[in-house]
């Protein structure tokens, strides 16, 4: 993942073009920019919104400055499509969990995907679905992720701004607890056993679980460097179930590497 | 009552009902009081009113990686020890704005400074908690370069503190020299018997508090409770360290087998330096608006224990885990020495009680000098 780094130069006297596209998600995402309210005014000011199906019918044609992509590759056609927008976008950002770790849909990658489609669907012979769902930087480059389950649009807003006016973008890589001890959030898990992920995942949400006396699920997918054994360890140690740890941490961001090696090693333990 | 206040340095007696009264002065002198009180599952340190908010019959059992609220079986109103905040929450608080910053006509002007200081009166410092203010009055106040927020609201602030005649389990102040009784810098000092609370005048504005209180010289026999259950807490410490020549001990083993071994079980969470009441570690942060106009530069509290913390030009000089737990450990109980004069523990056990996975400071110097 690569900051930018320098400002985006659009066409002369013409404002960047921004881009808006979903695959396989619930479109959360693209709502954090429409809530953003006030703010949204200032990006509907500052960039030229070609393409935001969710916002507006006008659908202009690319190529984009900035292309924000929400969902996961999961649709034989997805593949032609994300080519086809990496070509057409200068700097593509995945947004979300499952355009950056292929998302709740990947617990499909655990299990045969025809099974799933049997058991869901009247018709089957009607679905033609990948056997994986993954994140958008498994088929083309991406060039910033932001995570989380849905994105926080502080983040997303401070991405924007970044490329806008040429900075560093600010998306910390260490851990929810740092977010929740900030807040003054009495840990969960040291005052009352919840089990929680957040010493393993990475910041971004401003540890909103633990604020409401739950245990974080690691929806921004795991921070720098986690120590996911030794968390899981402890999450034994202090009485949960292997069955408990393997599902703690094959969640919203549970095919991300880190993770997916995480609950892997637990699932084998039970075995 | 036999005189209008009592003289700097007395020990009075007062029905524990009264201390509304001395909440109430420091109230009418603009103060705002901060202190203990219930939250979700914990003893926190929030604004308060008066002696109702305090967590009276409430007390805390800690043990690494764990700490439970449990009702106490009498109505002691600082029958806890301490809980996930310090202190440094209203003195360095985790965000602060430094200044904004506007465009205007092609110049940046700074159109406002950091927001006047609250008057904080602080109820219910513990002795480790005094040590750690005046550890983070030399990190902030020591040098040529002092920080002006900090400096203001330390100032301003009033200490009512609080003996401890009740350790918790992963309390190790007594090896520090931080506890059970407070040390000097406040401006009254409890201590809390059955029926009474025993009240030292630290200062002058603490004797002035006592105005409106109904107090009494505290009695012989009052006192030596107090110190029968001071010397009580001492033999009861949760933990124990052995500060012999810590600096030489930690920068002779900087190879220990022992830092590896942490190092497995560390998260690198951050979470032992958030509670830590002694831990200043910063970032500041310039945030703009989209439009690249205004700017604010944002003071938050952050980690050695982050990789980026560690981040300077070329590269990562403590890139993993066994490297970012001995700079922190070292830093604490040696080099701390040797940059402020004084240890940076104050042995309130918080990194304990608080890491995720319970790693406990004291076994691991005690493993590095062999002692486990």
């Amino acid at each position: 993942m690569k900051a930018p780094k320098r400002k985006i130069k659009p066409e002369k006297r013409t404002k960047p073009k921004l881009a808006v596209i979903k695959f396989t998600s619930c479109d959360g995402c693209q709502l954090s920019l429409l809530d953003a309210e006030d703010a949204l005014l200032d990006v509907a000011d500052a960039v030229e919104i070609a393409y935001f199906v969710e916002a507006r019918d006008r659908r202009l044609p690319g190529p984009y400055d900035v292309t924000l992509v929400e969902g996961s590759i999961s649709m034989p056609e997805h593949i032609e499509q994300i080519q086809e927008i990496r070509e057409q976008s200068k700097f593509l950002i995945a947004i979300g969990a499952c355009a950056t770790a292929g998302g709740i849909q990947a617990l499909r990658n655990w299990r045969n995907v025809d099974d799933f489609v049997r058991m869901v669907y009247a018709h089957p012979e009607y679905i033609d679905t990948l056997e994986t769902s993954t994140p958008i930087s498994e088929y083309v480059q991406v060039d910033f992720e932001l995570r989380g389950c849905p994105i926080n649009k502080h983040q997303l807003l401070d991405v924007v701004t970044s490329l806008l006016i040429g900075k560093q973008p600010r998306t910390p890589t260490y851990s929810v607890c740092m977010e929740c001890k900030r807040r003054g959030t009495p840990c969960v898990m040291v005052s009352k056993g919840v089990p929680c992920l957040g010493p393993v995942t990475q910041a971004g949400c401003n540890a909103i679980c633990p604020s409401v006396n739950r245990g974080c699920f690691g929806c921004y997918g795991p921070m720098e460097a986690p120590n996911t054994e030794s968390l899981g360890q402890h999450l034994l140690d202090i009485g949960a179930a292997p069955g408990e740890v393997v599902r703690l941490f094959r969640n919203f961001s549970g095919y991300a590497e880190d993770f997916r090696l995480a609950s892997d090693a637990f699932e084998e333990m039970m075995a | 009552m036999p005189e209008l206040t009592p003289t700097i340095g007395a020990f009075v007696s007062i029905e524990k009902g009264r201390l509304q009264n001395v909440m109430d002065a420091l109230k009418a002198a603009g103060y705002t009081l901060v202190g203990p009180t219930l939250d979700e599952g914990a003893i926190v340190y929030d604004e308060i009113e008066g002696v109702a908010d305090l967590p009276r019959g409430w007390t805390d059992r800690q043990e690494p990686a764990s700490y439970r609220l449990q009702r106490r079986e009498d109505d002691a109103y600082f029958g806890y020890v301490v809980g996930p905040h310090s202190w440094k929450k209203f003195l360095l608080p985790p965000r602060r704005t430094l200044m904004r910053v506007v465009k205007k006509e092609g110049a940046f002007v700074v159109v406002d400074e950091e927001e006047p200081a609250p008057r904080y009166a602080f109820i219910g410092v513990r002795g480790c908690e005094m040590q750690a203010i005046h550890i983070q009055d030399r990190v902030f106040l020591g040098g040529p370069y002092q920080d002006p927020g900090y400096r203001a609201r330390r100032q301003q602030a009033f200490v009512l503190a609080v003996n401890c005649t009740e350790p918790g389990g992963t309390c190790f102040c007594a090896s520090m020299g931080t506890g059970p009784e407070v040390g000097l810098g406040y401006d009254l000092a409890l201590t809390e018997l059955d029926d009474i609370f025993i009240v030292e005048i630290g200062s002058e504005l603490g004797a002035t508090m006592m105005r409106e209180t109904d107090w009494r010289p505290a009695g012989a026999f009052e006192l030596q409770q107090a110190r029968d259950a001071l010397a009580e807490a001492r033999r009861n410490m949760g933990r124990q360290l052995d500060t012999t020549d810590l600096p030489n001990l930690l920068y002779k083993n900087l190879e220990h087998a022992r830092w590896d071994q942490v190092a497995d079980r560390c998260l690198s969470c951050g979470n032992c330096t958030m509670v830590c009441p002694t831990c200043f570690c910063q970032d500041v942060l310039d945030v703009s608006d989209l439009k690249g106009e205004t700017f604010e530069r944002v003071w938050v509290w952050d980690s050695c224990f982050s990789i980026d913390y560690s981040h300077v030009h070329g590269g990562n000089i403590r890139p993993h885990t066994r490297a970012r737990y001995r700079q922190w450990l070292t830093h604490k109980f040696a080099s701390w020495i040797d940059q402020f004069g004084v240890i940076g523990c104050v042995g309130c056990g918080r990194c304990i009680t608080w890491c995720p996975v319970g790693i406990d400071v004291t076994e691991e110097i005690d493993a590095i000098r062999g002692e486990v």
